[in-house]
């Protein structure tokens, strides 16, 4: 590498100094080598992440399992009433999801199928530019963040966002622990003890599971889609052209909620 | 100047008395919400904003239009405005702090609003509503204060005041317009997505405001010996009816772009706000009823001999606020919401505990105002003006 300890020392002094992680010391003193040297998942190199709900071979049995073990992973509870109702992943008709493609004569199979829905992880998304203090932000991987621990709760991201998909905290979640009913309608919750427990009052949505590609692992909905049905999902790096999503957009027609928007949705349905 | 606030008769004491008890109830609810959470509130997941937010957009105009008074008095140099623009300033006072009070209420985890300032964000345009809000405050509080004080020693107030009241002025266009542009500028909500929305909310804050105005002037001079005057009245009336009659054209062009466009976006929170979508119409009688407010104030504002008469002004005052506060303080919230980005409808209304906290905010800028305006006007009769 070049450099002795005492300038290693003077080198990892000033960048701590200046508040930069170790991974940016890193970068100072041996660019690229972190990458290199470590192991690394495919799954955490991607610099596009997109996904591909096949319309085609997903149905309403393979949704359910995904919204299950999405709402299991994040210990998303069902407080009861649409209301109160918080949902990362969920099921709409299609002429909910798709209402400005409003089409009287559209193919029956259409008319009556069924879609799932989430964050869109849009390339240019509304709520990030509206939220006062960054707790939603953008990641350099595309992924459309959220920290329930530095949100105010103005709910600002929900009026800026033209697919709803966040969801607000209005009451404590963690009340489904103590409620008979809501411990009746959230049995082993939580159910994941590993995933952060939120407060009332703020604001949360579909991550595309960072923390479990950091692990080199897929999103929960992904992996629960493929357990029940092989392609009815696809993950992946939309910046590589040799990724299962790209390959799957070249070869079957897709569509996308809403894009005369502009804000570039990330999630694609291939029908 | 504050010691002129603890004498009064006893009007002013019960009148305050009555404000703190609305504010203890309101604030005994806002414990409830603190720990229940904004579920205690009519608010969902579809119609994520309520009557806070309403309210805090409706008096945003509010504290903007204290320029209808300030601006002819410095620009223009209009002498008579010189009489009351310290009531304007002292409004814009006790609007802005019930503003930040609604958007304070409004959040769900109140305890960080500091990070808005730890983690400044300028493309968030809440950021810079925050900036030009407090700023609007602070110039504000100075200038009035300077102003009044300055009136009691007979001297005339510092240049840099002057200054400041210079720099207050196009600073109220900003607040308005910034927070016409927390709603105009998102993508998907077709009601709100317009770019007359500043211009509408101008106008609409600059006939309600002065109206408002008009009334407290005619309070003032039946509980004191201070007479705001009968020509500052009829200019405000003057004021208050251009506004109006352009807050009504405004909102024409809103209704002919929708409805001769007839794109379905454009026309659905119109449809719902004015016959009701997919059988929800709690807003439809409301929204009537400003309609028919709008239609009496413009009347009685256009016509000279009612405008000029100043019972008739009253009668048009009231109906333009009635008009403008059910336009935003109801009907602009709830309708961007709906419907909702699935082209659902999803029903809304206020809780009590909503309400009562609403009310006990209003407490709260009445009794700021009430003790403001009760500095100014004994100081007011003190010097004989």
């Amino acid at each position: 590498m070049g450099i002795d300890r005492r300038e290693f020392l003077k080198v990892a002094g000033l960048s701590a100094l200046f508040g930069l992680g170790g991974r940016a010391a890193m970068d100072i003193l041996a660019p690229g080598e972190l990458e290199a040297s470590a192991e690394i998942p495919p799954l955490k190199k991607g610099k596009q992440w997109a996904m591909v709900v096949d319309a085609l071979k997903m149905d309403e049995a393979v949704m359910d399992k995904c919204i299950e073990a999405c709402h299991h992973e994040h210990n998303v509870p069902d407080l009861g009433t649409p209301k109160e109702e918080i949902k990362w992943i969920w099921k709409e008709d299609y002429e909910h999801t798709f209402p400005d493609q409003e089409n009287p004569y559209i193919a029956e199979e259409f008319e009556h199928k069924t879609f799932l829905l989430m964050c869109n992880h849009c390339t240019h998304p509304p709520c990030v530019r509206v939220c006062p203090t960054k707790a939603t932000w953008q990641r350099e991987d595309g992924i459309v963040m959220m920290d329930q621990h530095r949100c105010i709760g103005c709910r600002f991201c929900m009026a800026a966002c033209p697919f709803g998909a966040r969801s607000f905290n209005w009451g404590d979640p963690r009340r489904v622990l103590r409620v008979a009913e809501l411990k009746e309608l959230n049995r082993g919750f939580p159910w994941n003890h590993n995933y952060p427990t939120r407060s009332k009052g703020v604001v949360e949505k579909c991550t595309f599971c960072p923390e479990r590609l950091a692990k080199g692992m897929l999103p929960a909905c992904v992996e629960a889609a493929n357990k029940v049905k092989k392609g009815s999902m696809i993950f992946g790096d939309l910046a590589d052209p040799e990724s299962e999503v790209r390959e799957v957009l070249r070869k079957r027609y897709s569509i996308r909620r809403k894009p005369e928007l502009g804000t570039e949705p990330k999630l694609f349905f291939a029908i | 100047m504050l010691e002129t606030a603890l004498k009064g008769r006893q009007g002013y004491w019960g009148w305050l008395i009555f404000l703190l008890f609305m504010m203890g109830l309101g604030f005994g609810c806002y414990i409830y919400q603190f720990h229940e959470g904004l579920r205690i509130t009519g608010m969902s997941r579809d119609v994520s904003w309520g009557f806070y937010i309403a309210q805090f957009t409706y008096l945003v105009g509010v504290a903007a239009s204290g320029v209808m008074v300030v601006l002819p008095y410095y620009l223009h140099d209009y002498k008579a405005f010189g009489r009351i623009t310290v009531l304007g300033e002292f409004l814009a006072i006790a609007a802005v702090t019930m503003c930040l009070l609604f958007i304070f209420v409004d959040l769900g985890y109140p305890l960080r609003i500091m990070n808005v300032i730890m983690y400044p964000t300028p493309n968030s345009i809440l950021f810079w509503d925050m900036i030009v809000l407090n700023g609007y405050l602070l110039l504000n509080i100075f200038v009035g204060w300077n102003v009044l004080s300055a009136e009691r020693k007979g001297i005339m107030y510092p240049k840099w005041v002057k200054v400041l009241a210079y720099i207050s002025i196009p600073w109220a266009f900003s607040i308005h317009t910034v927070t016409a542009f927390l709603y105009a500028g998102l993508p998907g909500r077709h009601y709100w997505l317009t770019a007359i929305m500043a211009a509408r909310f101008l106008s609409s804050a600059f006939c309600s405001g002065p109206a408002l105005l008009i009334l407290v002037c005619l309070i003032v001079r039946r509980v004191s010996n201070f007479d705001p005057g009968k020509e500052q009245i009829r200019t405000l009336g003057g004021i208050v009816a251009y506004a109006m009659i352009l807050n009504v054209f405004f909102f024409l062009l809103e209704l002919f772009t929708s409805f001769y466009s007839q794109i379905p976006g454009h026309m659905h929170t119109f449809e719902f706000l004015f016959r009701g979508l997919e059988g929800h119409g709690r807003l439809v009688p409301w929204m009537w009823t400003a309609a028919a407010f709008a239609l009496i104030s413009l009347v009685l504002l256009i016509v000279p001999a009612t405008r000029r008469n100043e019972d008739t002004l009253a009668v048009a005052c009231v109906s333009v606020i009635v008009a403008t506060w059910i336009d935003k303080g109801l009907g602009l919230i709830i309708g961007g919401f709906t419907p909702n980005p699935f082209e659902r409808v999803t029903d809304y209304w206020p809780t009590t505990p909503e309400v009562l906290i609403t009310l006990g905010v209003y407490a709260t800028g009445f009794f700021v105002m009430t003790v403001l305006y009760k500095i100014a006007v004994s100081i007011k009769e003190e010097v004989g003006a």
